[in-house]
């Protein structure tokens, strides 16, 4: 009874809810505004919106892909190859600039002078010079003032360094490859399984588990023995004639400076969100787990690290989107991705908006998939310490 | 804390109300403005064609803005003084001394092959004039109106000369540096494939990279439009290391265009373009042009605008084709100027039809 007493406009529950409409209706009459004025611009110059134009044939070809494409081929296609090559970079890089991220950024907590000061001069150079210009650094600095391809440079016998970009062993596709990659799964499986079991050993017990070590040390071995005999790797091979390097795995060296490039600038924002999480665990954390007698690297494996996780995932989900979208600087070094290919067919058919719209699209669905999975994985760590 | 965290979400949420409520007013107004200026050009059109056309919006902005590369010698090129010089900021020098008896009115734009038709349809520039090739889709899907054309080119290929490379069967399996967003990119397509030979394309968007990572050995070959490569050619480190193949890709028209759809400033580009070639017809140039100006041929009198109304009509001075010569002189003298001259080009196609080229412009009558 009393609610019919107090007047509408001070009414809280009416002004919160009026607040929400009228802020969703302008929201809608924005869009409405500003698509309109779109339509009209476009009809004013005769240009039609449409997705038709996407079957039509390509009519021009693209150097770096990892499926098959003629110039024959729909535009749809040349999207879907522009799509694998930015997937390409995107992957390989989250992977090498997290690896290299927390190398370094455990590097800066190191007790060792030498090994802080290079990484803290590693991390102060990257963060703060524009990526854009890294990459043009690392490309025409770098990649391509390696030795021409007719004389390479080659590391450890089977690493080929060229103008022309990198080759490096690869395993053959035959039957004895898939066996033994199969084989070196299995291992790492298991290997997990038993690392897992050791930790509760230690925690539990207290003791050392030494058995498990063997165990583990032994599967290390197979594994490692699968590798380099059972996977048939295949070495490059100068080709002099032609000029050419053929055979293992060759990035060119678009992709190669774009995948050291974008990995070495993540690879410091993440060094620094290491650092700090590691350093977000309470002293007395540390101080606890020494005194209970446990070994430095055991402190970091068991307290420390599982607790700075927590801290550190959602910072780096931030890295890991940055690092997708700055893929799409590849046009600057002449890379083919998603965003290099569209343009490349927004100037042959002039469906500018189409195109932007598609790609728009395509790097959103990306990242909110990087999104998804970095909130599970924030999602499992926080489960399991609390 | 609660109340402190719904009090900052109440007042965030008004602010974005606000915020949103000045955004569509400010669009709005925007919108009906335009609408209600597009509405009377429709009512008005047939008594005055020129009344929103941008040939005023530029004669009344006393400058013109040019879209042109900037980095292409002998087109549009920044040389060591700042000053914009070539065959294409010719033709926008033209335009300006026109319309303005100025050649210097004129603010360049320097743009890429992917923004240029951008560029263009969302008017920032009222010009474009950036060794462009007329072809039907750009003409028609992409929106644009292509001026006559004032250089006839064709796609070339460029080697080192050491590379013993003397045809496009030997650049089997080699790797081709191509600019992307050119209809360079998609001949250099077309020819490989009616030749069934493998190659592997490196695109670059930027012209600097591009010819760069080429001198870098990145690529063995380089391709894009021959007097192109001549130009770029000329301010390599070792130009003499370098040398053009025979073959001849393709046709490249390349002219000025402006957008779709406002005749009056097409009609003006178009004409102030023909200006350039009848002069040279004619036999007016810079050095002689008073000696013309009494002269009895009512031709060449309605051509200087001393008879008839040809500029007036048109929304030009009269003497709109006096002052171009005046300012910039006849396309003879721009061609030895830009291209002759710096790179000793002949002529060729870019001859006019009495000497057995394919430059011809319509009479001005």
């Amino acid at each position: 009874m009393t609610e019919a007493k107090i007047p509408l406009w001070r009414n809280q529950r009416v002004i919160r809810y009026t607040i929400q409409v009228v802020v969703i209706l302008l929201l809608i009459a924005v869009v409405i505004v500003l698509g309109n004025n779109l339509v009209n611009n476009f009809q004013q110059k005769n240009i039609r919106l449409g997705f038709d134009f996407l079957s039509r044939k390509a009519s021009f070809d693209i150097g770096d892909k990892v499926i098959d494409f003629r110039r024959s081929d729909p535009y749809i296609k040349a999207i879907l190859v522009g799509l694998l090559n930015s997937l390409r970079v995107m992957v390989v890089g989250i992977v090498l600039a997290t690896f290299i991220g927390i190398t370094v950024g455990i590097g800066r907590l190191s007790d060792n002078w030498l090994v802080r000061q290079i990484t803290t001069v590693y991390v102060e150079i990257f963060r703060n010079t524009p990526l854009l210009l890294q990459l043009f650094f690392w490309y025409s600095a770098v990649f391509l003032n390696l030795p021409r391809v007719d004389n390479p440079m080659v590391l450890l016998g089977s690493v080929y360094l060229s103008n022309r970009g990198i080759n490096i062993p690869w395993p053959g596709g035959t039957t004895s490859t898939w066996f033994a990659l199969g084989f070196i799964c299995l291992s790492v499986i298991l290997a997990i399984i038993i690392w897992r079991k050791q930790i509760e050993t230690i925690e539990q017990q207290g003791s050392s588990a030494r058995i498990l070590q063997v165990v583990l040390l032994g599967i290390a071995i197979a594994a490692t023995c699968a590798l380099v005999w059972g996977l048939d790797w295949r070495q490059p091979q100068l080709d002099r004639e032609a000029s050419n390097i053929l055979g293992g795995l060759s990035f060119s060296p678009e992709l190669a400076t774009l995948l050291i490039g974008l990995s070495v600038y993540t690879a410091a924002y993440i060094a620094e969100v290491v650092r700090t999480g590691i350093q977000s665990v309470s002293k007395g954390q540390w101080e606890a787990a020494r005194a209970l007698g446990l070994k430095s690297s055991l402190v970091m494996q068991l307290v420390i690290f599982p607790q700075a996780l927590q801290v550190m995932i959602p910072p780096l989900t931030s890295e890991y989107l940055n690092l997708a979208k700055n893929s799409s600087l590849a046009i600057a070094i002449g890379y083919s991705d998603i965003y290099s290919v569209s343009n490349t067919i927004f100037n042959n058919t002039g469906r500018s908006v189409e195109m932007l719209l598609i790609v728009i699209v395509i790097y959103l669905i990306i990242n909110l998939i990087i999104s998804l999975l970095m909130n599970w994985l924030n999602a499992r760590v926080q489960l399991e310490e609390r | 804390m609660y109340d402190k965290v719904w009090l900052i979400r109440k007042w965030s949420s008004g602010l974005l109300a606000i915020l949103m409520l000045i955004f569509v007013s400010a669009c709005g107004g925007q919108q009906s403005e335009t609408t209600s200026t597009t509405g009377s050009t429709d009512t008005t059109k047939s008594q005055d064609t020129t009344k929103t056309s941008r040939l005023n919006t530029v004669k009344k902005r006393g400058k013109l803005i040019c879209g042109v590369s900037g980095k292409l010698p002998g087109f549009s090129f920044v040389n060591e003084k700042g000053e914009y010089l070539g065959l294409d900021v010719e033709l926008c020098r033209a335009v300006a001394a026109a319309l303005f008896d100025d050649p210097n009115q004129v603010e360049y734009r320097n743009l890429d092959a992917a923004q240029r038709f951008t560029a263009v349809q969302t008017g920032e520039v009222d010009l474009l004039s950036r060794n462009t090739t007329w072809t039907i889709s750009r003409d028609t899907s992409v929106g644009m109106e292509f001026a006559p054309t004032i250089f006839y080119d064709g796609q070339g290929m460029m080697v080192p000369s050491d590379s013993g490379i003397e045809n496009l069967e030997q650049l089997q399996g080699k790797t081709i540096c191509v600019k992307s967003g050119t209809t360079t990119e998609q001949n250099l397509a077309d020819q490989m494939s009616k030749r069934k030979i493998d190659y592997n394309p490196v695109v670059f968007g930027d012209d600097d990279t591009l010819y760069n990572s080429y001198v870098q050995g990145r690529c063995e070959a380089i391709t894009a439009d021959r007097t192109q490569l001549v130009g770029r050619r000329a301010i390599l480190p070792e130009p003499d290391k370098h040398s053009l193949l025979e073959i001849v890709m393709s046709k490249e028209p390349l002219g000025p265009l402006v957008a779709n759809g406002d005749s009056a400033w097409f009609d003006a580009v178009k004409w102030i373009t023909y200006a350039l070639i009848q002069a040279e017809e004619f036999g007016i140039d810079s050095s002689n042009l008073e000696t013309f100006i009494d002269s009895s041929d009512p031709n060449i009198q309605r051509f200087l605008g001393t008879e008839g109304s040809l500029g007036e009509t048109m929304g030009l001075p009269n003497d709109f084709a006096a002052r171009i010569v005046k300012h910039v002189g006849n396309y003879g003298e721009i061609y030895e100027r830009n291209i002759a001259v710096p790179f000793d080009l002949e002529r060729g196609l870019n001859q006019l039809w009495t000497e057995g080229g394919l430059l011809y412009s319509p009479p001005f009558r």
